[in-house]
């Protein structure tokens, strides 16, 4: 097996690991760092994001603010020493990428714009039109060029970390042009894969996201925290599943039911005004949003479509010019995929599953409780979410964790104390035997059957509101199939760009996932944000304020534990939305 | 639930086992309607051949990784509508990159060309983050945002006649990149840019045919990009023999 060295891995070449990257480099130019990724980095899903990443900046605006919106919003799972530095730190950030480049949309004084956004109470969402991931990404992966210290593998799938007595020593990856492994010996390792959304069938995200880093991790013995809060974003196209970015709301979109009625006022979301008001009706949080559908949808008032049960979003009342100027992308889907124009039509949508709260457990040193591993980005969670995450804090939290797992990486490799090459090579090669056992395997279960069941059983266990029975038997699905996995098919035996082989590799990582979720979900026996059980219908703080842990057990379920949350400011109370809220008026 | 079968014609090649790539139709797929053309590839891939290969992610024209060429045209080919084709659809990489793998190209040329218009800010003066952002306005921001939206698809590459005469030649995705950062009104960078972008094998060659911003799904309009950069270079080169001008 080839062995390359470098100082830095990084699992993962979007925005967060990018970021990293560049943190690295800024550091110390004489420390190597190798991005591996198993696309090119502009592939990365970091590129669909569209509404924008939320930052302080404005006068009318305060960091206590951004606090408490991202606390409350998070039905105070969040940790808050987490929150303070992520609100602290993405001002500077954003502006960062502003220097690097990033066509960030502007006021006719050549400052920033901001645009409001769901749960925020003022507005504070940078964007770039309704391409903010997109530019965002491509700005990352053109400044990490400047660098000559960065270097990148792409097309490498990583498959396993190489860990000696807690502490990591590099990582093995596939790369997909030949075939062959090759072993990564390195100093620090930053996972930065991005979440996990394709474990459930009707998703906004892209075909890569797939759990690997996570599922990695946890095979390595790191644990995945706060894995069963999934977030629904209450606007995806039926069908397809593609995301119409919160961005339609923050302009001034409406929600409406069959009868053309903004039903989001029967729940707790306030009055409707034709101008938006912030935390207030449409501009609600993402968790609410979707529930209020599935209510919808049990009283019989949604919209039946060729997609099934719909319900219509408005952009009509906010005219060509500004759909045009501050949604194109919106447009352009709408028009593709659904065959509606929101400048004349009502577009129809339904929840969608979009974003993993919960990940590779960390503090806010971005560190694991591995030696030497750091993990920022959707992967991680270290935890600025909680049961629920704000639109537009993810691309923030990538930034501002990917930066500081890059700065701590660096300070690790100083004190850094390799193992044996013997030992390393030892777990390389039990890498390699575990791939190259896929090839002289005579499996007969097929990838797509165990991955149509997989995803369909995680929709109907895990979706929007769960219940004792329904989880139970989705983790009893998830276990068989787990079982079944072990007699997994590799059809496809050549070498070369062999995507049935990281099909199957991106099966197992789902499986691991997807226990994980099921179990910490059956575990948790409260309602709190996107977690929402119909057996328990409120938040418990006595036992369930606590971030639940998931750890890899060979043989079975995953062990759940669980660890206290982190409170300084801002004690637990109800979550409170419309005219209280006190939102800033449009 | 309505479905229509389709054929697609695929082109294969396996270098391990093939000499040469050939066509392999797949008969009669079950697709909805409202498919894209990937769908189809997917249900190939799931259900009818494990073995064919092709990338893609996002399924929302942003990522760039599942550019084909659909029917004889540069296409996403989670833009190509199955409603907008006949029965029979014929599917192939991408032209002028060497097959990696059935519709896998190989894009190391492109990549290193992306990397060489130093395709990142380079300022005036460098500020702090305490400092602040850099004013542009929403006018200043027009004038260069239409050559930011490129998702390196290649699509433009596929089509280029002057690409696939030379592959020396830059390109228009790389050309039209260089000029989104020399039209940044934060950016002076052209300098620093130009051996590359007005060398002989960059904007010089592009024979002005068009093809790349009439496939281009972002409408980045490379052919636009690579002609105003021909104009400010032959202005620097003009005024290069005028005594006292600095350009």
């Amino acid at each position: 097996m080839e062995v390359m060295n470098t100082d830095i891995a990084i699992v993962g070449a979007g925005g967060a690991g990018l970021r990293a990257a560049i943190a690295v480099a800024e550091a110390d130019p004489k420390i190597n760092v190798l991005l591996i990724s198993k696309v090119y980095p502009m592939r990365s899903h970091t590129c669909a994001a569209e509404g924008g990443a939320a930052g302080v900046i404005k006068e009318n605006d305060s960091l206590d603010y951004h606090f408490h919106d991202t606390v409350g919003g998070g039905d105070w799972l969040t940790d808050q020493d987490a929150v303070e530095l992520f609100i602290n730190e993405i001002p500077k950030e954003l502006t960062q990428m502003e220097h690097w480049g990033c066509p960030w949309s502007r006021e006719e004084t050549g400052h920033v714009a901001v645009r409001p956004f769901g749960g925020m109470k003022i507005m504070r969402t940078w964007f770039a039109a309704d391409k903010t991931g997109f530019h965002m990404l491509h700005t990352l992966f053109q400044t990490t060029l400047k660098y000559p210290s960065i270097k990148r593998v792409d097309e490498h799938y990583a498959t396993d970390l190489i860990v000696d007595d807690g502490v990591v020593q590099g990582v093995v990856c596939l790369e997909m042009r030949t075939g062959e492994l090759k072993l990564v010996k390195a100093k620090s390792v930053i996972i930065a894969s991005g979440g996990a959304g394709k474990i459930f069938p009707f998703t906004t995200n892209g075909a890569i996201k797939t759990g690997d880093g996570m599922a990695m991790a946890y095979r390595a013995g790191a644990a995945l925290k706060d894995m069963e809060f999934v977030q629904y974003h209450p606007t995806g196209l039926p069908g397809s599943g593609i995301l119409l970015t919160e961005g339609c709301r923050g302009e001034g979109g409406w929600l409406l039911n069959k009868d053309g009625y903004r039903y989001l006022q029967d729940y707790d979301l306030g009055e409707p005004t034709p101008e938006p008001v912030l935390k207030t009706m449409e501009l609600g949080p993402r968790d609410r949003l979707s529930q209020a559908f599935w209510h919808e949808q049990q009283k019989g008032r949604t919209v039946q479509s060729k997609w099934g049960d719909v319900i219509h979003l408005d952009m009509r009342h906010l005219g060509e010019k500004k759909i045009d100027e501050r949604l194109p992308l919106v447009r352009d889907l709408s028009r593709s995929y659904v065959g509606t124009d929101p400048v004349t039509d009502l577009v129809p949508v339904r929840p969608v599953v979009h974003y993993m709260m919960g990940g590779i457990h960390t503090d806010i040193a971005a560190a694991t409780t591995i030696g030497g591993l750091f993990s920022a980005g959707e992967c991680a969670c270290v935890s600025i979410n909680g049961a629920n995450r704000l639109g537009s804090n993810s691309l923030g939290e990538l930034l501002v964790f990917g930066a500081i797992a890059g700065r701590n990486a660096v300070e690790h490799i100083r004190s850094f104390k390799p193992a044996s090459d013997s030992l390393i090579e030892k777990q390389g090669a039990d890498a390699e035997s575990r791939i190259k056992g896929l090839f002289k395997g005579k499996g007969t279960e097929r990838v797509a059957d165990l991955r149509n069941k997989l995803t369909q059983s995680m929709e109907d266990g895990c979706g929007i509101y769960r219940s004792e029975d329904l989880i139970k038997s989705t983790c009893d699905v998830v276990s068989e199939v787990r079982d079944r996995f072990k007699n997994i098919a590799l059809e496809d035996k050549s070498a070369v760009f062999n995507t049935d082989l990281t099909q199957v590799l991106e099966l197992g990582a789902m499986i691991e996932v997807s226990q994980t979720v099921a179990v910490s979900a059956i575990e948790r026996k409260e309602s709190r944000g996107a977690h929402q059980r119909l057996d328990y219908e409120t938040r418990d703080d006595e036992k369930y304020l606590k971030h639940s842990m998931a750890y890899y057990n060979h043989n079975g379920d995953p062990r759940i534990d669980y660890l206290d949350v982190v409170i300084t400011k801002s004690q637990p109370a109800a979550r409170v939305y419309g005219a209280a809220a006190g939102g800033q008026k449009i | 639930m309505e479905t229509r079968n389709i054929t697609l014609e695929v082109l294969r090649y396996r270098p391990e086992e093939d000499d040469k790539p050939f066509f392999q139709t797949y008969e009669n797929i079950p697709c909805d309607p409202d498919w894209v053309v990937l769908d189809a590839l997917n249900y190939v891939k799931d259900e009818m051949d494990r073995s064919l290969s092709f990338r893609w992610s996002c399924h929302m024209f942003v990522c760039g990784s599942c550019g084909m060429v659909v029917d004889g045209e540069p296409k996403l080919s989670c833009k190509a509508f199955l409603k907008d084709y006949g029965d029979k659809i014929r599917v192939e990489p991408l032209a002028n990159f060497p097959i990696e793998r059935d519709l896998v190209v190989v894009i190391d040329d492109f990549v290193e060309k992306l990397e060489s218009v130093k395709p990142y800010l380079i300022p005036k003066e460098e500020k702090t983050v305490d400092q602040g952002e850099y004013l542009q306005t929403p006018t200043q921001l027009k004038t260069f945002k239409q050559y930011s939206m490129c998702i390196n698809c290649l699509l433009c590459y596929s089509i280029c006649p002057q690409y696939g005469l030379a592959d020396e030649f830059v390109g228009p995705a790389a050309l039209a990149l260089a000029h989104r950062y020399n039209a940044d009104s934060r950016d002076v960078g052209r300098k620093a840019r130009e051996d590359v972008v007005a060398s002989h094998d960059g904007i010089w060659e592009c024979s002005f045919v068009g093809a790349c911003s009439q496939v281009c799904p972002k409408d980045v309009d490379p052919a636009g990009a690579i002609q105003q950069t021909k104009i400010t270079s032959a202005i620097d080169y003009v005024t290069s023999f005028i005594p006292g001008v600095k350009s």
